[in-house]
């Protein structure tokens, strides 16, 4: 289909986009890889009256090692992310959950900023930026504000920023040694969206798990913790035996839905099955 | 000298190479012209309101507020367009009391389907002409939608069409083929076991990558409508445009440019070139309209979607004695050009590569509230494939019998030919043991038996299955005699004219329309060969009907198995009148001329020959030719084939299926296909591979979905699966050549084999994973979660 009218603008500062932003009213809509947003405009779900395309404001892109750990520009490219060498040390499991994001050419556009702030039930990334007690900071007309992740996803497509509010950057506390990590992604085809996903991050010592942190894809509106399986998981011996029991209660507490290629309980049986598979990959078991 | 000659030209001959393709660079360079780079001064963009119901009665329809939109030039509903709103036709009423109801270009009173056309709007902008769409006043009042293919055929059923002239029923027709052996029921009393299975092959969306498009333009060449269009049949678009439009058919120009793809689903006259030609007329300036993706889901036509009832009796001994087969086969709302003879294309094939003596096959067309059905990659074929293929493994299952041995116990042996079947039929030829021999031996099917059985003692989560499919199909579409038997209102034959200009090069003339098979470059070394020039001498001249003005263009696998004929005639006869011309100047008899490297040459004496460009500008100065002899170098020929040809092979898949999940992976996937002579065994590889990827598509990704309302649930391509390169494996594809004798070339057709024959092979695999569980069928596609679901159910069954 073909996209309602609208103006378009190309601030290069974070100031610059606020105002545009603060000026269309309720109206504006930022522009990052468009990978998510021309979909919605073409099929006309959305019909801002300015696009206000934030690809070029320098303040948004790269990233950063920042002590404890890394700082990355929302208008960060996926394919930047994924290759980027502080990325790949410090916060493996994000490269990889960002490496089975679509295809290469939308990496090439689609940004990890564009991807939180459109919060897609489906999308990889949120998840691991709770599992990995991710913050966001987000610019607006009265100033900057850091926003947790496990505050920032609220519902379908939706998050705590305020319209006339900025995603400018994420911050991820880095995983130091004794950490292993893995993306299990379960999709129809190769480069689909997850039908479910598994975040995990496994700390061990000793042939034991000493904590493990564990976000879900596509199991609720928005990402969620599998608290009762990092519980569980949290001294459990590290055994194919104890993580299977963990993983057993992984749909507690979700609120997974049906759609065409999973039902709830589908949905809710894999959730259980790859996040054994996750934690035991993780955790080199 | 000439000892070494023949040596010297086998090794020039281009047949049989694998030659790069020559219309790649400008596809791959992206220099070409597709419909939709077309741009005439003073166009207008067409856009469609469809509609968002499946069925619905209009109660009110107002186009006038769309007229004071910016950019907006007309505006029509059926009411406006009036007697310009020409009728889709449908030129195969397969019985004399078809159910055939209208089907104007823009509805009438009712809406039956999402998707079916209501109005337009004709604007300046192309964008504007949508956003113009909003403006136009409508009211539906909705009526239940008719989807489920039983439920339509009941007494009281919602009617897709209750028009006046409406029998009262949704039954398009019933078509009844009765073997020619003895009947079905009296084959039965001697079976030991019968097999009943009901199959579901779902609805397909042929989602080529270039979607259609149509520019019709008044102003032609002196008094010619020209109309550029994405399709696959530019030849027979021309004749249905002139009787649906009332336009002198000598007045009509079609041309198909660079087309990207079309699987069937560009064998069409469509309502939109309807509208584009009649608006175009009407307004006097060019009409434009690109399809989008959305549009494509839901208005291009979709393929397959029968219910399968297949019964299948045999000795305990494994001997197959006949076979039954009722359908019901998924018109959608309306007919299109072949809607209802698609699943009769099929009927013919239902006993496949088997011997047995009873046949009896039944089909009923039913109308549903959903998008046409029209044919699709195969058309008819991949389903009777599916259904005998798969019922062969579960009569193997019933037997205890290998599925492999229980074919060989059945197939009709390489000494039998040619061999008439049970459906009627000749095949002329073929060797279904050699390619199973080399398929089995390249797939090493015992060590893969003997690491499932490993996989199943040790209880591994994720099983192995082996699927088999020993394929045959019909193609090159057709003998003319046997297409008018079948009511097909036309022929099947093929044109060629090949001209020689005096410059020595050639043009080739061919009534075929590729739209991605390489035709240029396969084309050119059959005449290449025969004419003794280089391939790159020769340019193919195609799917333009002021350039190329007769052919049946290209579907069904014909274009070479029935096209090649023509040219390889068109060939020979320039070279007989090349010869005359040669004999005269070299001062002989043609007895005495030989024509090898490209030139005529004198038996006995190397000396005196002429090369075949110098005969050319001989023709063409016309100084010195002989007596009744005409002008120029060219010659043509119009070629009705003698028969089908007849592809077969023996595809392998092993695929593991994850227990835990349902996931399906496909591990390895051994082809052997049989298309007889080759002419260019690359192109043949890439037909495979497609085809490939579209039938393991149906089994394991692709399928149309509907809600009880009628709204298309896989609407876009985020939920209409189509599998890339990055789904599949790296097949392992080969041949044998067994060639056709119902052409002079010996080919047979390969467009459409990998499609037809890769569905069962996926699914005979899946299941023979999960049999020990208890498994008996998956429903295509097998995504994980219905192939989860069955062994649920499975288990459930067994507890
Ligand atoms: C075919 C296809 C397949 C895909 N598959 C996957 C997949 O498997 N997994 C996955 O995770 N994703 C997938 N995606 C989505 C992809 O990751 C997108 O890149 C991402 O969701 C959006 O990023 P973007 O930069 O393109 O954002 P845009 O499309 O430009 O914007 C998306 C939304 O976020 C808002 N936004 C963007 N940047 C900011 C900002 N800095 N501040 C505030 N709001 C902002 C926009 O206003 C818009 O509402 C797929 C996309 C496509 C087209």
């Amino acid at each position: 289909m073909i996209p309602i009218a609208f103006d378009y603008v190309r601030p290069t500062t974070i100031p610059e986009a606020v105002a545009a932003l603060v000026a269309s009213g309720e109206d504006g809509k930022i522009l990052a890889g468009g990978q998510s947003l021309m979909p919605v405009l073409r099929l006309r779900m959305a019909a801002p009256s300015v696009v206000i395309d934030c690809s070029e404001i320098a303040d948004l892109q790269g990233v950063r090692d920042d002590g404890n750990s890394i700082v990355i520009g929302a208008g960060t490219t996926h394919h930047d992310v994924m290759n980027s060498p502080i990325v790949k040390e410090h916060s493996p499991l994000l490269a990889m959950a960002t490496a089975t994001v679509a295809d290469p050419a939308i990496r090439h556009r689609g940004t990890l900023g564009g991807a939180l702030a459109h919060a897609d039930p489906a999308g990889d990334l949120p998840a691991v930026a709770l599992a990995l007690d991710g913050v966001l900071s987000v610019t607006g007309p009265n100033g900057s504000r850091d926003i947790a992740a496990a505050d920032f996803f609220t519902d379908y497509f939706t998050t705590s920023m305020a319209e006339d509010e900025i995603l400018v950057s994420v911050t991820l506390p880095k995983l130091g040694a004794g950490w292993g990590y893995h993306y299990e992604k379960f999709q129809r085809t190769a480069q689909g969206w997850a039908i479910v996903g598994v975040a995990a991050a496994v700390h061990r010592s000793n042939g034991n798990i000493t904590a493990a942190r564990i976000g879900l894809t596509n199991m609720a509106p928005s990402p969620v913790r599998a608290s009762s399986v990092e519980t569980a998981l949290s001294g459990a011996d590290a055994t194919v035996k104890a993580v299977g029991d963990a993983a057993a209660s992984a749909a507690d507490g979700t609120r997974a839905t049906s759609d065409l290629h999973a039902a709830a309980d589908y949905r809710e049986h894999l959730a259980r099955v790859i996040t054994k598979r996750a934690v035991l990959t993780a955790g080199g078991i | 000298m000439t000892d070494t000659l023949p040596d010297k030209l086998e090794t020039l001959s281009p047949m049989g190479r694998p030659l790069r393709r020559k219309e790649d660079a400008r596809l791959l360079h992206g220099q070409t012209n597709w419909t939709d780079n077309i741009q005439l001064p003073g166009t207008v963009y067409m856009a469609i309101l469809r509609s968002p119901m499946a069925h619905a009665r209009i109660t009110h329809l107002d186009v006038t507020p769309a007229l004071s939109e910016p950019h907006v030039v007309a505006a029509y509903s059926a009411k406006e367009l009036g007697d310009l709103n020409g009728a889709v036709p449908c030129v195969w009423p397969v019985t004399d009391d078809m159910q055939a109801p209208a089907f104007p270009a823009l509805a009438v009173d009712k809406v039956r389907h999402v998707g079916d056309c209501v109005a337009v709007v004709l604007a300046t902008d192309r964008n504007a002409a949508y956003d113009a769409l909003d403006a136009i006043e409508i009211d539906y009042d909705q009526l239940p939608a008719v989807i489920d293919l039983e439920s339509a055929l009941q007494p009281g059923a919602t009617l897709v069409h209750d028009g006046a002239d409406s029998p009262g029923t949704n039954e398009c027709y019933t078509y009844h083929l009765p073997g020619t052996g003895i009947p079905y029921d009296e084959a039965k009393t001697k079976a030991d076991v019968v097999v009943k299975r009901r199959f579901i092959n779902q609805r397909l969306i042929p989602a080529f990558m270039e979607p259609r498009a149509v520019v019709a333009s008044p102003m032609g060449v002196s008094n010619e409508m020209t109309v550029w269009s994405s399709t696959q049949i530019p030849h027979i678009l021309r004749v249905l445009l002139a009787l649906v439009t009332g336009l002198p058919e000598n007045s009509l120009r079609i041309i198909a440019p660079d087309v990207g793809g079309g699987f069937g689903g560009k064998l069409q006259i469509y309502r939109e070139e309807i509208l584009a030609v009649q608006i175009a007329r009407q307004l006097g300036r060019p009409v434009k309209w690109t399809e989008t993706r959305s549009e494509n889901m839901v208005a291009t036509h979709h393929g397959r979607g029968q219910v399968q009832d297949i019964e299948i009796a045999a000795t305990k001994n494994g001997k197959l004695l006949g076979m039954k087969v009722n359908l019901l086969a998924d018109m959608g709302a309306y007919l299109q050009i072949i809607t209802p003879g698609t699943p009769l294309l099929g009927m013919f094939m239902y006993p496949g590569i088997y011997k047995m003596d009873a046949y009896d096959f039944n089909c009923i067309g039913v109308f549903t509230n959903k998008t046409p059905t029209d044919a699709y990659r195969g058309a008819g074929r991949p389903e009777s494939t599916y259904a005998m293929e798969r019922i062969m493994d579960e009569l193997a299952a019933e037997l205890n019998m290998d599925p492999m041995e229980l074919r060989k116990k059945n197939w009709i042996n390489h000494e039998d030919f040619p061999y008439a079947t049970i459906a009627g039929l000749v095949y002329d030829t073929g060797n279904y043991e050699a390619a199973t021999d080399k398929a089995m031996e390249m797939f090493d099917y015992d060590s893969l038996r003997a690491e499932q059985q490993r996989r199943r003692a040790s209880g591994d989560p994720v099983q192995l299955g082996i699927g088999i499919s020993t394929f045959t199909e019909m193609c090159g579409l057709a003998p003319s005699r046997t297409l008018g038997a079948l009511k097909y209102v036309a022929g099947g034959w093929e044109h060629c004219t090949i001209r020689m200009l005096p410059t020595g090069k050639v043009e080739l003339i061919t009534g075929t329309s590729p739209h991605g098979q390489g035709h240029e470059t396969a084309w050119s070394q059959i005449a290449a060969d025969i004419l003794g020039v280089g391939v790159d001498d020769i340019e193919v001249i195609h799917s333009d009907t002021g350039r190329a003005p007769y052919g049946m263009d290209t579907y069904g696998s014909r274009s070479l198995a029935v096209g090649g004929q023509a040219i390889k005639k068109a060939a020979e006869r320039l070279i007989e009148k090349a010869r005359v011309i040669a004999a005269h100047q070299l001062e002989c008899s043609v007895d005495d001329l030989e024509y090898v490297g490209g030139a005529f040459r004198v038996k006995g004496d190397a000396e005196k020959a002429q090369p075949l460009a110098a005969v050319a500008f001989e023709a063409f100065s016309a100084h010195n030719l002989p007596d009744g002899v005409e002008p120029t170098l060219q010659a043509e020929s119009t070629v009705d084939p003698q028969d089908f040809s007849y592809p077969h092979g023996t595809h392998l898949a092993a695929v593991e299926v994850d227990t835990e999940t349902g996931k399906t992976t496909l591990r390895t996937y051994v082809c052997v296909d049989d298309v007889g002579v080759q002419v260019n065994p690359m192109i043949v590889e890439g037909q495979v591979h497609g085809g490939l990827a579209q039938g393991i598509a149906q089994a394991m990704y692709e399928g149309v979905e509907y809600d009880e309302d009628g709204n298309l649930l896989t609407a876009s391509l985020a939920d209409y699966l189509v599998p890339s390169a990055a789904d599949l494996p790296s097949f392992t594809t080969s041949t044998t050549e067994t060639p056709s004798t119902t052409n002079p070339l010996g080919t047979k057709g390969v467009g459409e084999a990998g499609t037809i024959a890769s569905t069962p092979a996926i699914i005979n695999a899946i299941v023979d994973a999960l049999r020990p569980m208890g498994v008996t069928d998956v429903q295509m596609p097998a995504s994980p979660q219905r192939v989860w679901r069955t062994l649920q159910e499975a288990k459930g069954g067994n507890a």
